[in-house]
């Protein structure tokens, strides 16, 4: 079973191919890495996967299951979870009102219409327990508009996480983090289970090298490249792909 | 520290009200009556645009539509009150089903404009179909229900208060706990940002839906209990001013609070009565009260009103 | 037959004088993406103006370009002084809603709570028999002016230099001011375009319709109703739009009189539930 399978996927922008017959294969357990210029294509893809685009032909399979035409709301009991490029939080809410309602969207205990959403202990401490590993305990009732840029990217990934996804889709986690933050961040990435799989777009070579093992290269849409680290390291062209782009 | 004062605010309020037939003219229980009503119509309508975020400027859709059923049922068949109201809120669900499929498509200023539409279609049938509805004078002489339950005579001012009050509570106590709940949380969420809640498995569009339903359902208990109040029912109750005005109560209290559109819509109905009482021109008062919040208390008065207190409090 | 003539001529005439309303509405909503909810009760004072300056000077072409010009300059002030400061729709059209209160409550005051009679430029005055029914000559002036009207804002938007700078502002606002364009002050003419056409349609109106307080929410619905069906910001929606709407209630006065609202309002409802951004409207 394979967490996700990518069939000759195009998508069409009046008239611009902004993904054009993209396969990709993903191996459970993997640590995928989506790299490429600007403009490649690899955020549009990610919209794709999660559900927010649908294609203009091909198909996507989510754990052997096709979800073309599926609405993302519907892909998360699949086990998809993903981040946003631009920090995409309740920024009113608290850290902690975001993180329960992340957690109580795959919830399985009944839902009740009334019972407040802070007296659900089994989810706050789940809560509290994702934030300890990152070190946002302090600012569990903080507004999540009054953190700082880094704080708020390191709640991107904990509203991802809390879910317990399967597949998870990390679109850039690392902008805007600190050397000592995207370390932090990184280094909790790696000791994920290998029971999930990781799929990443990546700007930062360093992280992308860190964290993946095999990389998919996106240029102007198709599939230039595939290999792991060496391979793609070594690529003169890959290189050449990437002269005048500043990371 | 923050919630005690609120809770205790609370408490104070509720036991002043609890007591206010003791102490006050049946005038200011009218008015007391009014705030009431129109505070469950504003905290009903602060479900949908402070929380969901879908500003409707038709929610007058279901305080109409309760008020004439009751209304038309009364009149022309003199029913029980329990018939009244379970009818009464039931056509609010109708109407809210009906309409939210149409209605919560749409986002922004195209809901506005929708729901502000569907509520004039109301209009204009309640206007025209006068064998039923009356037409444009409306339903006179509705008289307010004789409970066999409980031992209140509704025509006396104070008893019909208490009616209301226990309506209220009960409203309230919903609203709040709705508020609190997973369910207000998702509303809050989808404001904030619809993109990241159908990615994280919520079905946004259910949600709207049900939150359209559900404030619809207590608007309409609004609309019963103010056709009992008035005696009357008629097309300016499903009009764009009744809307109007219960939206600009919700945004002059503060929208997304809880307290918020209880305090608009105390403001409003006291301005109303006491301008009312002194000037016929009533209406351009109020537009330009309209337009001097709008530009310089957009966030409503919610904030303003607490510092103030807070202030007051610490002397 | 000559009643169906008599009838679609009816029609027509009450779809131009829509027009002219909902067109600048339309205008307005397009450009800006406000819903002026003010716009009936311009269409009154405009009548109400038309209908002082016409008693007073007998002169029906002065009321004309006095209603004009008075809403067209209160049009350009409410975009100018009020609606300019703020930037998001909702408070905007709250904002519209407390003008249209002041305004409709304003005329009452200035001209009494009761309807006026309008007088006909005498040019105009009588009608013309068609078989056994007499079809006013009035309504041959509303339905010139209003195909006067449309061929003019097609020439300005669609053909004027100054029609395709506010099209660029409808279609990116930024970008427009972005080029050197003065967007603020298109906004505020473009407004004042949009009342100036809900004034015209008050004076114009007013020997057809009749002056009278609660005529603005009327007008104002109506107006709505056209621009649903039509498609907001479509100029084109909004000329067919009149002209289904104009139509509809003429027929439905002949076919069910005490439906003939209802009538209109379902076709809206149909129109949002099979097409919710109206027949030319774009989203």
């Amino acid at each position: 079973m394979k967490p996700l399978r990518i069939e000759m996927v195009r998508k069409n922008f009046g008239g611009l191919w902004a993904v054009d017959n993209i396969n990709l294969d993903i191996e459970l357990g993997e640590r995928r890495a989506l790299i490429g210029p600007n403009g490649a294509g690899k955020t549009t893809l990610f919209n794709i996967i999660s559900g927010m685009l649908t294609p203009s032909s091909g198909k996507v399979y989510v754990f052997d299951n096709d979800v073309t035409g599926l609405p993302p709301h519907k892909r998360v009991a699949l086990g998809l979870g993903r981040t946003f490029q631009i920090t995409n939080l309740f920024s009113k809410l608290t850290v902690m009102e975001n993180l329960l309602l992340s957690l109580k969207s795959v919830d399985r205990t009944r839902q009740t219409f009334l019972k407040p959403l802070a007296s659900y202990g089994h989810l706050c401490a789940r809560a509290e327990s994702l934030m300890d590993q990152s070190g946002m305990r302090e600012k569990r009732d903080v507004t999540v508009r009054t953190l700082s840029y880094g704080e708020q990217r390191r709640v991107e990934v904990l509203m991802a996480l809390a879910q317990n996804p399967k597949l998870l889709l990390l679109d850039e986690f690392s902008s805007g983090l600190s050397l000592e933050e995207t370390t932090s961040v990184t280094s909790m990435l790696k000791s994920l289970p290998r029971d999930i799989t990781l799929l990443l777009i990546e700007h930062d070579m360093d992280v992308a090298f860190e964290l993946a093992e095999r990389f998919t290269v996106l240029h102007l849409g198709r599939v230039f490249a595939e290999g792991d680290r060496d391979e793609i390291k070594t690529n003169p062209q890959v290189q050449e792909i990437y002269l005048g782009e500043d990371q | 520290m923050k919630s005690y004062t609120s809770y205790l605010t609370a408490a104070i309020v509720l036991v002043i009200l609890c007591l206010a037939p003791a102490f006050f003219s049946t005038y200011v229980l009218g008015l007391l009556i009014l705030t009431l009503i129109y505070g469950i119509f504003a905290m009903s309508l602060n479900i949908l645009t402070g929380y969901a975020g879908l500003p409707s400027l038709g929610h007058a859709m279901f305080f109409g539509i309760s008020a004439y059923t009751v209304g038309i049922l009364e009149v022309k068949m003199s029913t029980n009150f329990g018939l009244q109201l379970i009818a009464g809120l039931s056509a609010a669900v109708v109407i809210g089903a009906g309409f939210g499929l149409l209605a919560v498509r749409s986002k922004g200023i195209s809901f506005v404009m929708i729901t502000l539409s569907l509520s004039m279609v109301l209009w204009g049938l309640a206007s025209n179909l006068a064998g039923v509805t009356g037409g444009t004078d409306g339903l006179p002489g509705i008289s307010r229900p004789k409970l066999s339950l409980i031992p209140l005579d509704l025509e006396i001012t104070s008893s019909f208060y208490y009616f209301v009050l226990g309506f209220f509570i009960v409203s309230a106590l919903l609203m709040y706990l709705i508020a609190r709940s997973p369910f207000g949380y998702t509303l809050l969420g989808i404001r904030e940002s619809e993109t990241r809640m159908s990615c994280l498995g919520y079905n946004v569009w259910r949600y709207k839906y049900l939150s359209f339903i559900v404030a619809g359902v207590f608007a309409g208990l609004a609309g019963i209990l103010s056709v009992y109040y008035n005696g009357f029912v008629n097309p300016g109750d499903l009009g764009i001013e009744t809307s109007a005005k219960v939206l600009f109560m919700v945004i002059l209290g503060g929208a997304g609070t809880l307290l918020g559109p209880l305090i608009g819509a105390c403001s409003i109905v006291l301005l109303e009565n006491f301008i009312s009482a002194y000037s016929q021109r009533w209406p351009m008062i109020l537009g330009a009260i309209y337009v001097l919040v709008v530009l310089f208390a957009p966030d409503g008065l919610y904030d303003p009103i607490k510092r103030f207190i807070r202030r007051f409090v610490r002397l | 037959m000559e009643s169906w003539i008599v009838q679609a001529l009816n029609g027509i005439a009450l779809g131009m004088l829509l027009f002219i309303i909902a067109a600048g509405f339309t205008l307005i909503f397009g450009l800006m993406g406000v819903l002026n909810l003010s716009h009936g009760a311009l269409y009154l004072i405009g009548g109400y103006v038309g209908v002082s300056v016409s008693r007073y000077t007998g002169n029906f072409f002065l009321a004309v370009i006095a209603g004009m010009f008075t809403v067209g300059i209160m049009g350009i002030l409410m975009q100018h002084v009020l609606l300019r400061h703020i930037h998001e729709h909702l408070p905007q059209v709250l904002l519209t809603i407390g003008v249209s209160l002041f305004f409709g409550d304003l005329a009452i005051w200035i001209w009494g709570g009761f309807g006026h009679l309008v007088n006909k430029p005498p040019v105009f005055e009588g009608s013309i028999q068609i078989g056994e029914f007499s079809f006013p000559c009035y309504r041959f002036l509303v339905i010139i002016v209003g195909v006067i009207v449309a061929v003019f804002l097609w020439w300005f938007h669609e053909r004027s230099i100054y029609g395709a700078i506010v099209r660029a502002g409808e279609d990116n606002e930024e970008m427009t001011q972005g080029i050197g364009v003065n967007i603020r002050l298109v906004k505020t003419l473009v407004f004042g375009l949009g009342a100036t056409l809900a004034g015209l349609g008050g004076v114009i109106g007013g020997p057809f319709l009749g002056v009278y307080p609660g005529q603005d929410l009327e007008v104002l619905t109506l107006a709505m109703v056209v621009v649903v069906i039509g498609g907001k910001g479509s100029l084109l929606g909004a000329f067919l739009g009149a002209l289904i709407v104009g139509l509809a209630d003429n027929l439905a006065r002949i076919l069910l009189p005490e439906l003939s609202l209802f009538l209109i309002f379902a076709l809206m409802a149909i129109i949002l539930a099979v097409k919710p951004e109206g027949i030319f409207g774009r989203e």
